[in-house]
């Protein structure tokens, strides 16, 4: 009972610290400055490719809508990976958490209160920003994703997989470095994936087999594969999908249960790991 | 009194563990940790009774600070128990009524002070009402900023604030490590009266502080820390043991000054004689300036004086760092 209201104090005090710290208003700014460039975009490729087939401009509009969706989920990795990285090394270091883990809570109850807050502001964003996207896609093209909900749960799975890399990340270096390293290895996996698809499309495997296996080391790409999937329309996938394949902003696949399974358990494991490491850590 | 009867057993058993000296508020045997090839803290065992103040005493890197952050579990020991109100250290419910307020401290800069307390008493699982938080806001001299964000704070307000949060839970124990190191003297004056009000209400405190002074004043026993090890611990009189007097004369003949030589040991420098009293031989002190009346002697100042702290502790140090450690 107590552990329960611990962890909702902890995730209720790290939404707050997002929405004071200015977290909250860069991230809205960069978000609105995105979706009306996006905006800007869309119209002009409605305007200059008036003569596009209604295949060939749903294309258009499925791919760029990923392009740009591609942003968000960049910037929500950015905004929790930084978030992460302070509120744990950054308040062991300034010497916050002393008074608050001198009080009756275990230490892996205060780290999942924060996983669950920072989870919950990711989630948030994401869904927020995205249903905004996808407004102004249908305003400008008429354009709207056949699994929007599915699409956007994934892609809040795909921030809580990098946020949770951070926590972790966090309890053994510094703030900053956490932060860099878990955007770092976000980077890098989005890259493998793409030489994953390139891999696929020339029929190497061994080249094919550096997506897989970085997809299963960090989820995050696989499950931003999965968001494109499901962004994307279905159609494409008949009529386009030799040319498309190896591009880093169409999937072929939707994902499969297994590979959802392995992300859950990903994220216990890892959250795991980083309980065990805070609780042990002397401050 | 009635007759017991079948009923009352329960009630009287009750009774008789209300009746129990309740367990100590910190109770530590042989703690010890090794950062890398240091031994920071080597078998230190001490006891802070309930309603006592205890001070911690100890050159820098004696291992005061690693001891107070391992009763409290923010450090993990190598060896040795701990027991916070009767509880192991190891159950954190063991620090739902212990404050703390650490060496190094800092609380949420986007909370305002009134927030930071509400979410300790949250995390310590008490209740307590928003008036009463206010009163502690108010009792560590915050009362007016109770509203304004921490970020705005200076370092003395910010250890103000820390004093409140290890207040404001109701707490049995309270731990307060350096507590007046970013305080003002009029800071200092008020940890002194907080400390000793908590004391008249029962409340134990384990006071870490360089000022000798500080402790000297509010504390009833005290731990010498040196080198990880305990280098002494006692009451203060058992530490400082012997009293002195000094007394400014004139017309000191032979027979005053065997008066003197009489009530204790006696040396003098020029008019000051200073006579040096057992522990309990204060009572002497008025038949004695009595006695040197009436032998003619002119009595211009008689001041009471101790071996002070500092002077205890400088020796114990100096004592352990001739000795092989």
């Amino acid at each position: 009972m107590s552990a329960v209201r611990t962890v909702l104090t902890l995730a209720g005090l790290t939404l707050r610290e997002a929405a004071r710290r200015k977290v909250l208003r860069s991230l809205a700014v960069l978000t609105v400055l995105l979706l009306a460039l996006s905006a800007w975009g869309f119209s002009r490729l409605d305007a200059e490719f008036g003569g596009l087939t209604s295949g060939e401009a749903r294309l258009a509009a499925s791919t760029v809508l990923n392009l740009v969706m591609f942003g968000f989920s960049l910037i929500a990795a950015l905004g929790t990976a930084f978030l992460a990285g302070p509120t744990l090394s950054g308040e062991v270091e300034s010497g916050t958490a002393l008074a608050m883990l001198a009080r009756p809570v275990r230490r892996s109850t205060v780290l999942v209160g924060k996983w669950l807050g920072l989870v919950a502001f990711g989630g948030a964003f994401v869904t927020l920003a995205g249903l905004a996207q996808f407004v102004v896609v249908q305003v400008t093209v008429g354009y709207w994703p056949p699994q929007p909900v599915t699409g956007l749960a994934l892609l809040a799975a795909q921030t809580a997989v990098l946020l949770t890399l951070g926590l972790l990340l966090s309890t053994v270096i510094s703030p900053m470095a956490s932060g860099v390293v878990a955007v770092g290895l976000f980077g890098a996996t989005w890259i493998a994936g793409v030489v994953g698809g390139i891999g696929d499309a020339l029929g190497n495997e061994g080249v094919a087999r550096v997506g897989a296996v970085s997809r299963m080391l960090l989820p995050t790409d696989g499950l931003w594969r999965g968001a494109m999937n499901a962004f994307q329309d279905p159609s494409l996938l008949t009529q386009f999908a030799p040319e498309l394949g190896g591009s880093p902003f169409f999937s072929e696949a939707p994902l499969t249960v297994t590979y959802l399974g392995w992300a859950v358990l990903w994220v216990v494991v890892v959250l795991g790991l980083a309980g065990l490491a805070f609780s042990r850590r002397d401050l | 009194m009635t007759a017991p009867t079948a009923g009352s057993t329960t009630a009287t058993a009750q009774r008789l563990l209300a009746d129990l000296p309740p367990s100590p508020a910190v109770w530590c045997e042989g703690l010890r940790k090794r950062y890398g090839r240091r031994t920071a803290v080597d078998g230190v065992s001490f006891t802070v009774g309930r309603g006592e103040v205890l001070g911690l005493l100890g050159p820098n890197g004696a291992g005061k600070t690693s001891v107070i952050k391992m009763l409290l579990g923010l450090v993990r020991p190598d060896a040795g128990e701990v027991l916070l109100l009767g509880r192991p250290a190891r159950d954190p419910q063991s620090r739902a009524r212990v404050g703390y307020l650490p060496e190094l401290f800092r609380y949420q800069p986007w909370l305002s002070a009134a927030e930071v307390l509400t979410l300790h008493v949250r995390l310590s699982g008490a209740a307590v009402p928003a008036s009463e938080q206010r009163d502690v806001l108010g009792l560590v001299g915050l009362g007016e900023r109770a509203g304004d964000r921490v970020g705005g704070f200076s370092k003395g307000m910010q250890q103000r604030l820390g004093l409140a949060v290890a207040l404001v839970a109701r707490p049995e124990l309270v731990v307060l490590d350096e507590p007046t190191s970013a305080l003002d003297p009029l800071g200092r004056v008020d940890v002194r009266d907080l400390v000793l009000s908590l004391k008249e209400r029962g409340v134990a405190v384990l006071l870490n502080s360089h000022l000798i002074g500080e402790v000297e004043r509010v504390c009833d026993r005290v731990v010498i820390l040196d080198r990880g090890r305990v280098a002494a611990a006692g009451t203060l009189a058992e530490l400082l043991g012997s009293r002195e007097l000094r007394l400014r004369l004139d017309g000191v003949d032979a027979r005053a000054e065997a008066r003197l030589a009489a009530t204790g040991r006696l040396t003098r420098s020029g008019n000051w004689f200073t006579v040096t009293l057992a522990e309990d031989e204060e009572s002497a002190v008025p038949a004695l300036v009595a006695d040197l009346v009436a032998l003619g002697v002119g009595v211009h100042a008689v001041e009471p004086g101790r071996i002070s702290l500092e002077e205890r502790l400088l020796a114990v140090l100096r004592e352990g760092s001739g000795a092989p450690s």
